[in-house]
């Protein structure tokens, strides 16, 4: 337990001071967030075209399409503020910090999550954050205390679920060095998936992003337990209270994916 | 406590290389890089640790340290088995890679040193009266406060080599500590490392391609040839093994024929006659009588003295074991 908070302390020590760091050149930072509330606003681009042919889509209306995209947009710029920057293994690779990591007391992963804070997302998550703010009302969502304990659930393990594809796809770069856009297809594939209702999908992609890829608990689940709608045949409305659970088996298995993976750059493994 | 330093028996490590044989077919081929190494250092001990390009030096020091895990065989480092014991054993050792950066690129030494304080849970008073230590003995008051990024090779390694130190570790693994340093900063770093065993009984083990780090560091070579234990033992010994021969340079006033001088061999003559070479076994002679030879036959304007080369002495050594 002591060792646990001295980690912590050590963990907190490093990412104070690369959140320091990115904030010493305040004209360039802002540059970054200003590039990524840009990617922010692309993405929900592709909301506004869909709904100029069509009022609604996959049973939602706009505004709870809307709702749909900011809940997943905010999981993964989150995500990717946590532990995107995990993807940059075979770099660490190469110039030899994955050895340095390994010579120092504290896990590999744990080092390499809290290597680098990638500060810019947050103009991705304030764009999404925004749209969540002027979405909910219009989509006729009552404030309430059930509301905001769904909506937290969601975003938490939203972020646990990206977070986890994260180091699941890190994990796989330890297998394919160069591997990078392979296993972006992983995250980015993942996030785009939930950024739309999953009712668009053949039934068996959507069961696949929901019980294999739970893309759909990040969002799409839970807008439907929040607006009250029944989804799809085998998809009830009371699974969008489940997005933290969702988020366990996918840690368990990136975490076992991350394990096989560090045995086979040590040579532990056969 | 009273474990060796280092205690490794039959230690064998295989990578598996897949080489390409036509459009789709590889071949898989299994290359041994260290072959049945057995080896067993003291604590205290100051030992170098040398051999070609390839022999397995840096394969050895990564299964020594817990990078990586052995095939076959067993490494006790500080008395653990490494890998299964990484964090234990990154709080007892100290690991500098010439040519690789532990410290924060874009931060100031002093920020460096500060988070790997933390990530070891070093106490406030106790890592700052070791940074104050450190940075004393290796200089670096001056320059703590600059960004990485900005420091000369000299000053970044003796960062590197307090990086490593900051946590008081009882084994000091170096890998190439002075490869690219000018001789003013080896010959520094050198004196500390001399200074830190010394003072705190620091266990030392480097691979080096400098004859000079073995010569002023370590009392005693390990010479690893084809991932197996080719010679063990002090410098000189070495030296006598493969008859490694010191060469004199003279530069001459005059040119003269070439010389022929007892004791010594004329390896070579340049600058038509002006400068010759002229190499002697030192258990035989000495530098002073061959000196004196030449003096006889021609008038010395500056001279020098070659050591022998670390490779050339491994090679020959290599030379001969195969013999």
């Amino acid at each position: 337990m002591a060792e646990r908070r001295a980690d912590l302390a050590a963990y907190r020590a490093v990412l104070a001071s690369r959140a320091r760091a990115q904030l010493t050149y305040r004209t360039s930072f802002a540059a970054d967030v200003l590039a990524n509330v840009g990617v922010g606003i692309s993405e929900l681009a592709t909301v506004y075209v869909v709904f100029w042919r069509v009022d609604t889509l996959g049973g939602l209306d706009v505004w709870s399409a809307c709702l749909v995209f900011a809940l997943a947009n905010l999981a993964f710029a989150l995500a990717d503020l946590l532990v995107g920057h995990v993807d940059e293994l075979p770099r660490h690779v190469r110039e030899g910090t994955l050895d340095a990591f390994l010579l120092r007391p504290l896990p590999l992963l744990g080092q390499l999550a809290t290597s680098e804070v990638s500060l810019r997302r947050l103009g991705r998550a304030g764009v999404a954050l925004a749209v969540l703010v002027v979405a909910l009302p219009r989509a006729g969502v009552e404030p309430s205390a059930a509301t905001l304990a769904l909506l937290g659930g969601s975003v938490l393990g939203g972020t646990a679920v990206f977070c986890a594809l994260f180091v699941a796809a890190g994990a796989l770069q330890f297998w394919l060095l160069e591997g990078r856009e392979a296993a972006n297809s992983f995250t980015y594939g993942g996030a785009n998936a939930a950024q739309h209702p999953a009712s668009l999908y053949p039934g068996p992609l959507r069961w696949v992003f929901t019980y294999v890829v739970p893309a759909s608990f990040v969002a799409y689940l839970p807008v439907l337990a929040l607006t009250g709608r029944t989804g799809p045949a085998g998809l009830p409305s009371w699974l969008g209270w489940c997005t933290p659970l969702a988020a366990v088996p996918v840690w368990a298995a990136a975490l076992l994916l991350w394990r096989a993976g560090v045995r086979r750059y040590t040579g532990a493994g056969s | 406590m009273s474990a060796p330093a280092l205690e490794v028996q039959d230690l064998v490590r295989e990578y598996v290389l897949r080489v390409r044989r036509g459009r789709f077919r590889r071949q898989r081929r299994v290359v041994r890089a260290v072959d049945g190494l057995s080896l067993r250092v003291e604590r205290g001990e100051s030992v170098g640790f040398i051999g070609a390009n390839g022999a397995g030096k840096s394969t050895t020091v990564k299964l020594l340290t817990g990078i990586l895990v052995p095939t076959s065989g067993t490494v006790r480092t500080c008395g653990l088995d490494p890998a299964p014991n990484r964090r234990d054993l990154a709080r007892r050792i100290g690991v500098v890679f010439g040519q690789r950066s532990q410290l924060w690129w874009d931060l100031p030494l002093a920020e460096s040193f500060r988070l790997l304080a933390a990530i070891h849970g070093l106490p406030g008073a106790r890592w700052r009266a070791r940074r104050d230590e450190l940075a004393d003995r290796l200089d670096m008051d001056a320059f703590l406060g600059t960004p990485v990024r900005q420091l000369s090779l000299g000053q970044r390694m003796r960062g590197e080599v307090a990086a490593a130190l900051l946590h008081s570790p009882e084994l000091l693994l170096l890998d190439e500590p002075t490869i690219g340093l000018d001789v003013l900063s080896s010959e520094r770093l050198r004196r500390f490392l001399r200074s830190e065993r010394e003072a705190h009984g620091t266990t030392l083990l480097l691979t080096t391609h400098d004859m000079g780090d073995v010569q002023r560091l370590c009392d005693r070579v390990l010479v690893v040839d084809s991932g197996r234990l080719a010679y063990d033992g002090d410098l000189p010994g070495l030296a006598r093994r493969v008859g490694a021969r010191r060469v004199l340079v003279v530069d001459l006033r005059e040119p003269v024929p070439p010389l022929h001088v007892p004791g010594a061999d004329l390896v070579a003559v340049e600058a038509e006659g002006l400068r010759q070479r002229l190499a002697f076994d030192p258990t035989a002679t000495t530098a002073a009588e061959v000196l004196a030879g030449v003096s006889r036959l021609a008038e010395v304007r500056d001279l020098s003295v070659e050591e022998p080369d670390v490779a050339d002495v491994v090679r020959q050594l290599y030379a001969s074991a195969r013999r």
